[in-house]
């Protein structure tokens, strides 16, 4: 018993640091097993979703796996369907951590479809 | 062989089976949801007849779907965002009235492609002429070039667009033939939602298809035959 609860202090005490440092918490939605390793991800999704952007606009590859669409439809909050509406949203929170700004939402939707498709249903 | 040994081999035949028959219908469903992976085909022209007969003037259903369907403001002022419009036109010496809905044509030889200094207006290979919005400066020159006046600006920031139709201020769009909707085997909106069927939608190089078969059976014309830019969008009893 003793032995688990040094085990238990000794992971708790790098999550405390690491959280004293201001890293962003972020709300990752539905969240589960990303399309690539995570830590690939952070680096290289604006190189992914680039390829995948100039492929469906001019050859109509509809693929899901690396599009934005997909990204939003596991990532966007449970509370309010969106990857940007508050602080702590998917992309938000990284992004201003970083002082990277996206033009993506100026004009993708940042919704999921079916939350979408629900208020625009008349 | 003995007996077990055959029972053995029968047990892992049926066991096999069962297994195909358990997962394929996985594979099935997880390849649809996860949407199409494969280009489109240049073998495909898409193009659309409209039939003016069918065509009621003071009907705007069409350009009502087109609006909800693209999420557009639906204005009709100079500077408002137009996709398809309703055009009521007369001949003066007969008085003969015809109404029509008027669109991109989605030309085999576009002049908004010719013009467009960064790329961004482009012809799919299957005949849809779109704008690359990632591309586009805004510079309008597709505009100036395209004798249909199809295309508009978008002057105003845009917000709650639908996830399938990204657009947003600064760039110039005009009918992408609801591109996202016929990818996923769909007709376009417009053609949905004419209750008299006056919009026919089709691929114009399948000569089985619905609309080949009506373009060689009657006489329909192309706007502007005279430009010769081989319209996708051909109109019938003009």
């Amino acid at each position: 018993m003793k032995r688990f609860a040094s085990l238990l202090l000794c992971l708790c005490i790098p999550a405390a640091l690491a959280a004293g440092t201001g890293a962003p918490t972020i709300d990752i939605g539905k969240g589960g097993q990303c399309v690539e390793d995570a830590q690939w991800m952070r680096k290289n999704h604006p190189h992914v979703l680039k390829h995948q952007r100039d492929e469906t606009v001019h050859q109509g590859v509809r693929d899901t796996r690396h599009s934005l669409k997909g990204c939003i439809e596991c990532h966007a909050s449970t509370r309010d369907n969106s990857v940007t509406a508050r602080a702590d949203s998917f992309c938000v929170a990284c992004h201003r951590y970083e002082a990277v700004k996206i033009d993506c939402f100026e004009c993708h939707s940042d919704k999921r479809k079916s939350a979408w498709l629900q208020r625009n249903a008349k | 062989m003995s007996d077990i040994d055959l029972k053995r081999r029968n047990f892992f035949k049926t066991s096999l089976g069962a297994a195909a028959i358990a997962i394929a219908p996985g594979i099935l469903l997880f390849d649809t949801a996860h949407g199409k992976a494969q280009t489109v085909s240049g073998k495909v022209r898409w193009g659309m007849l409209i039939d003016t007969a069918q065509c009621r003037e003071g009907c705007n259903d069409c350009v009502t779907a087109c609006n909800r369907e693209n999420g557009l403001p639906g204005a009709t002022s100079a500077t408002a965002v137009q996709w398809i419009r309703k055009v009521d036109i007369k001949n003066t010496t007969t008085g003969r009235q015809v109404s029509l809905p008027m669109m991109c044509q989605h030309c085999e030889s576009p002049p908004c492609v010719d013009v467009c200094p960064t790329g961004a207006s482009f012809k799919r290979v299957d005949g849809i002429v779109l704008v690359d919005r990632h591309l586009c400066i805004g510079c309008r020159y597709c505009m100036m070039a395209c004798p249909y006046k199809a295309r508009s600006f978008v002057h105003e920031p845009v917000s709650d667009q639908n996830p399938d139709v990204p657009r947003g201020k600064g760039t110039v769009e005009s009918c992408t033939l609801c591109v996202h909707r016929i990818d996923n085997g769909m007709q376009p909106a417009c053609a949905e939602a004419c209750a008299n069927k006056a919009i026919l939608f089709g691929d114009l190089n399948d000569p089985d298809s619905e609309i080949a078969r009506k373009i060689r059976a009657v006489a329909s014309v192309q706007l502007r035959a005279d430009l010769g830019l081989n319209t996708g969008v051909r109109y019938q009893g003009l």
